[in-house]
Formats: C-alpha cells, structure tokens, sequence
C-alpha cells in the first residue's frame, strides 16, 4: 500500500482546522457571490414566464434551493454531531454547532418563500398540511438544538445533550421529503428527482441548481467562519490560540 | 426574457410583492448573518486583548 503525502487526520484538531478554514473561507466566499449573480441573471432574464402561474413561479429558484439546504444541512449536522458523540472529537461537535444557525435561517426562508408563493397560487399563505407541518418542525428542531445547547454551561456536556436531540430530530427529514408521497397535501411533488427527467424546463432547471450551488458555498463559507469564532471562543485559553493570532491581521 | 422596462421588471407580471418580498428577505438575512459573524469575530479577538478596542482603523471596519 503507497504511504499518502497528506494527512487527513491532522485536521481534526480545532488548531490546524483554524487555520485551514481561515484559507478556504475567500474561495467560497467569492464562488457564491459568483454564483448567486448567475442563478440571478438566469433565474430573471433567461429563464421565461411560467404559462400556468406568470412570474409568481420565479419564488422558486430561491424556495426549492433554501429548503433543500435546510434538509441537507440538518444531516449534515447530525452527521458532525453524532461523529462528535462516537469518537468524542471537539471539533465535529463545533462543526455541529456552527451549521445549526444557518441551517435555521434556509429552514425559516424556505418557509417564508413558500409562504409568499403559497398566496398567489394557492390563495393562501400556510396550511397545516404534511410538507408544511414537517418542515415548520425542521425549524423548531434547529432552534431547539441551539436553545439546548446555549442553556448547558459546561461545554462538553452541552455538546452531548445536542448530539441526542440532532440524531433523534433526523428522523424528520425523510419525513419532510416523501411527505408529499405519503401524505394528501396542497403542496406539489418534487420537480426534480434522481430517479426520472425533470418536469420543468432545463433553463429553470438551471437556474435553480446554479442557486443550490450559490446557497452550499454561502453556507460553506458562513460554517467556517462560525466554526473559527466557535474555536476560538472555546480554546482561547491555549497556547495555539496567542501563538497563531499573534501575527495574524483580524 | 426581455423585461422591457425596469417597471415591468418590478412590477413581475403582478406579482412583484410576493417575489422581492421572498427575495428581499433572504438577502437581508444572508447580509445580516455575515455581519453578524464578523461582528462575533471582532468581539473574540478584543476580549484575547488582539485588536484594540476603539482604534479609528476598526471603526471603519464597523462600518463596512
């Protein structure tokens, strides 16, 4: 077996991470405004009117992108936190912790969006139906997570007690995503699908993944910058933290 | 999709409430969770003693 160069180990530890995110951060930062200006400028001017809804439809480039994020997000989170929970690290914990607050945010804009296409084409802005009810839950899940873990003084403990409740909360997003298969409800199935051709057109088909990519290098961007303050809030008392920032501009 | 003017731009076939109202919102936020984030940041490194307090350099970073 070749020996590898690089090792992957090594940026498990909040110091090394530090400084790893502090140099991928501007990338993703600049490829989502990039990228927001192109699902933008196809979203409003390539893409054409929608025959049955007008232009109401354009609410979609944003809505599907936001509410897929909150779905994708939550796992994601789940998925640090549970790490965190198994192997005990730190930094998945933080890792936990810094994507809740903006997995919270594309969970209450897809809502909002979904609330200001609901009017127009459905006549109304909320419905207690499966779709709705589930994803409204994803929103009380994340803020739920944050109160937990904020209410915790020790942080180790904090982060175990949040772990619980991300992992048992997961259950809820298959629930989000067939619900509109296993449920009767005012909210349409999916429009893009991995299993047949999309029902849409391929220049809104565009549009809207050039946005799903705009909203992942945002969150990306935005994760790592929460997850440097996280670092150094929690490990301001050691060496690294003086050492490091000592020569560093803030 | 040629808009024409940029009153009909605004206007989105009647429906220009409900689709910058979804737009308008979600960038707002996104600006305001960066400079929330940045924010955060500057606090951390005044607390570690890094940056000055209330040197007219970092004001003009607040602004930004």
């Amino acid at each position: 077996m070749p020996s590898t160069p690089f090792n992957w180990f090594k940026y498990s530890s909040p110091a090394t991470f530090y400084g790893l995110a502090g140099k991928l951060l501007p990338w993703f930062a600049i490829g989502s405004l990039g990228l927001f200006a192109a699902a933008l400028y196809v979203g409003f001017f390539l893409a054409p009117t929608d025959f049955q809804q007008g232009e109401s439809y354009r609410v979609i480039f944003i809505h599907v992108a936001a509410a897929w994020m909150s779905m994708f997000l939550y796992l994601l989170m789940a998925g640090y936190a549970a790490l965190g929970l198994i192997f005990n690290t730190r930094l998945s914990a933080m890792m936990a912790q810094a994507i809740a607050p903006t997995g919270a945010l594309f969970t209450f804009i897809a809502l909002w969006t979904g609330a200001l296409w609901g009017r127009p084409t459905w006549g109304t802005y909320w419905v207690w139906d499966a779709r709705l009810t589930s994803e409204l839950i994803l929103l009380f899940l994340y803020v739920g997570f944050i109160a937990l873990q904020a209410s915790i003084e020790d942080p180790r403990r904090a982060d175990r007690a949040g772990a619980v409740l991300a992992i048992v909360g997961a259950i809820n997003v298959p629930i989000i995503y067939f619900s509109v298969q296993w449920w009767n409800t005012l909210h349409q199935g999916a429009s893009v699908s991995l299993t047949r051709a999309p029902s849409m057109a391929s220049i809104m088909l565009t549009g809207m993944l050039l946005m799903v990519f705009a909203c992942w290098f945002y969150a990306i961007a935005v994760v790592l910058m929460r997850v440097r303050a996280i670092i150094l809030e929690r490990e301001r008392s050691a060496a690294w933290v003086s050492d490091r920032l000592a020569g560093e501009q803030p | 999709m040629n808009w024409g003017s940029l009153e009909n731009f605004l206007h989105m076939g009647g429906y220009g409430a409900y689709v910058w109202g979804s737009y308008a919102v979600t960038a707002a936020l996104l600006v305001a969770e960066v400079a929330w984030l940045r924010a955060r940041r500057r606090t951390i490194l005044q607390r570690l003693g890094l940056i000055e307090r209330s040197s007219p350099h970092e004001s003009n970073e607040t602004s930004a």
